[in-house]
């Protein structure tokens, strides 16, 4: 469990990027912080692994206060993916990969195979593991980020829009195999994004963010959009120009579900219907 | 054309390649005046420069330094240490190191600067200590700029070690001032192309790492 209390950041040339933050990330799920730019989704995700020290307020971690802990140690214990996937140009991939266990003080070669275990998992080949980093596609490279996070086995994963620089097709694919590898590791994962799309696709619970760092509203996708709080929210989700609002349209006898425009969306299945 | 043909000819002959005054001897001696100035000027200059780069303290001063290093004279500089510690090794090396430095110490800081912060800050965050990230990160990756810092200050430096042959030192500078002394010119300037051939090889030695090198 990792717990935000009454956290801000003010950076040294004054700009306060997060006022009064407080959260309860539960452990073996998925939290994603969402908003636009600027509005200190990285400054919170980095209070976690004390890349960034909170001017007030205190994070903790099972408990304790990440404060009393040595930065370096803290940040070997935690999975960290970068937007840009801050590989490492003049190392191989597979030693990008190995990087996290090498640090932990594992032998190299138990390093180098675990490495390739975790680059197997997140879909990349053996024949990538000797390239560079340029000589792989944006994609890629965010899947080397991913097998790196996850090689040293850590509780924690952070992930900062580790999908945002790549195109729709293949973010569309990492997020699929986010969302396989998850629920095999269940680790818990302080993910973030712009994207309202991927925060409800990856989301077990979803926290939007006004700018400062203000918590518009939390909860699981299914209740923002059940009862978005405000305006804000309603508009951020894009209930207010209509879209997600699908209504059953009867064809032939059969329930379609349609949106909008009246294009089907998908059929309303009875099995399916538990509630 | 008749001074350098018989400056060629002094170079062919087999008696000016012999003895303690020969030219192999000469450039052995050159040789380590320069290898010794640039050791003791990278000891000094590459972990201050790496130190400037990797914390971005004292970058303005660092440049402030170096600008006013570099506008200084060697020779009078030479002049002044003999007249502070007298006669010896000491004061050549020290004007030669003196010179040796401003482009070491740039050649490191801006090598660590050009690294990008991204790339610095990913390996803070998967655990690097400080000492990691600068020998691990910052290091192999400015090795290229690094190593035009040495190659500029290897350069300098044995064009300029003829200086020591004004306080009756050894190295390829005493042809010069042998050769003045008694209007010599062939001497001299033979003893000029030896300097020029030297300073050329060590560049092309030079160009040759930098491709090497994996940045
Ligand atoms: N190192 C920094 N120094 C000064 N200001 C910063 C720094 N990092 C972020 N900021 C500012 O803090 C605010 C929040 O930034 P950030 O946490 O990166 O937002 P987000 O990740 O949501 O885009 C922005 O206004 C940004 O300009
Ligand atoms: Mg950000």
């Amino acid at each position: 469990m990792i717990e935000y209390r009454s956290v801000g950041k003010t950076y040294d040339d004054g700009s306060p990027a997060v006022d009064d933050f407080s959260l309860v990330i539960p452990s073996h799920s998925t939290t994603v912080l969402v908003g636009s730019s600027g509005c200190g989704k990285t400054t919170l995700l980095r209070m976690v692994n004390r890349m960034v020290d909170p001017t007030h307020g205190q994070v903790l971690i099972d408990d304790v206060d990440i404060a009393t802990r040595g930065p370096v140690e803290l940040r070997r214990s935690i999975g960290y993916v970068m937007q840009q996937a801050g590989l490492l140009p003049h190392r191989r991939i597979v030693d990008n990969v190995a990087t996290p266990l090498r640090l932990a003080g594992v032998p190299r070669r138990e390093a180098r195979e675990r490495a390739m275990d975790a680059l197997a998992k997140v879909g990349l080949g053996a024949d990538l593991a000797d390239k560079y980093p340029r000589q792989l596609s944006g994609g890629q490279q965010q899947r080397a980020g991913v097998a790196r996070g996850l090689v040293a086995d850590p509780n924690i994963l952070l992930m900062d829009e580790p999908f945002g620089a790549v195109d729709p097709i293949v973010r569309a694919d990492l997020q699929r195999q986010l969302q396989t590898l998850q629920h095999e590791l269940g680790k818990t994962i302080l993910f973030v994004t712009h994207d309202i799309e991927e925060a409800f696709l990856l989301g077990d619970q979803v926290v939007i963010l006004r700018k400062g760092g203000v918590v518009a509203q939390a909860g699981s996708p299914a209740e923002i959009l059940a009862a978005p709080a405000d305006d804000f929210v309603r508009s951020f989700v894009g209930l207010d120009k209509g879209r997600r609002r699908l209504r059953i349209a009867e064809l032939d006898g059969q329930r379609v579900v349609v949106d909008e425009h009246g294009r089907p969306a998908g059929v309303l299945d009875p099995t399916l219907d538990r509630t | 054309m008749s001074v350098f043909s018989e400056a060629f000819d002094w170079l062919s002959t087999s008696t000016n390649w012999h003895g303690p005054d020969g030219v192999p001897h000469r450039v052995l001696e050159h040789l380590g005046y320069t290898a010794l100035t640039v050791v003791i000027a990278s000891a000094i200059a590459i972990p201050l420069g790496l130190w400037i780069g990797h914390t971005g303290r004292l970058r303005g001063l660092a440049i402030a330094v170096t600008g006013a290093l570099r506008a200084l004279p060697t020779l009078g500089l030479l002049t002044l240490v003999v007249l502070w510690r007298g006669i010896g090794l000491t004061p050549p090396i020290a004007a030669l190191v003196v010179l040796a430095i401003p482009p070491l110490l740039a050649g490191a800081y801006a090598g660590v600067e050009s690294v990008d912060r991204r790339t610095v800050d990913a390996a803070r965050g998967i655990g690097m200590t400080e000492w990691q990230v600068l020998t691990r990160v910052e290091v192999p990756l400015s090795l290229s700029l690094l190593l035009g810092g040495l190659r500029s200050a290897v350069l300098q430096v044995v064009a300029t070690a003829t200086v020591a042959a004004y306080i009756g030192l050894g190295g390829l500078g005493r042809y010069l001032l042998d050769g003045i002394a008694v209007r010599d010119y062939p001497q001299m300037l033979g003893g000029s192309l030896v300097v020029v051939v030297l300073a050329l090889l060590l560049d092309g030695a030079f160009a040759l790492l930098q491709r090497l090198s994996p940045t």
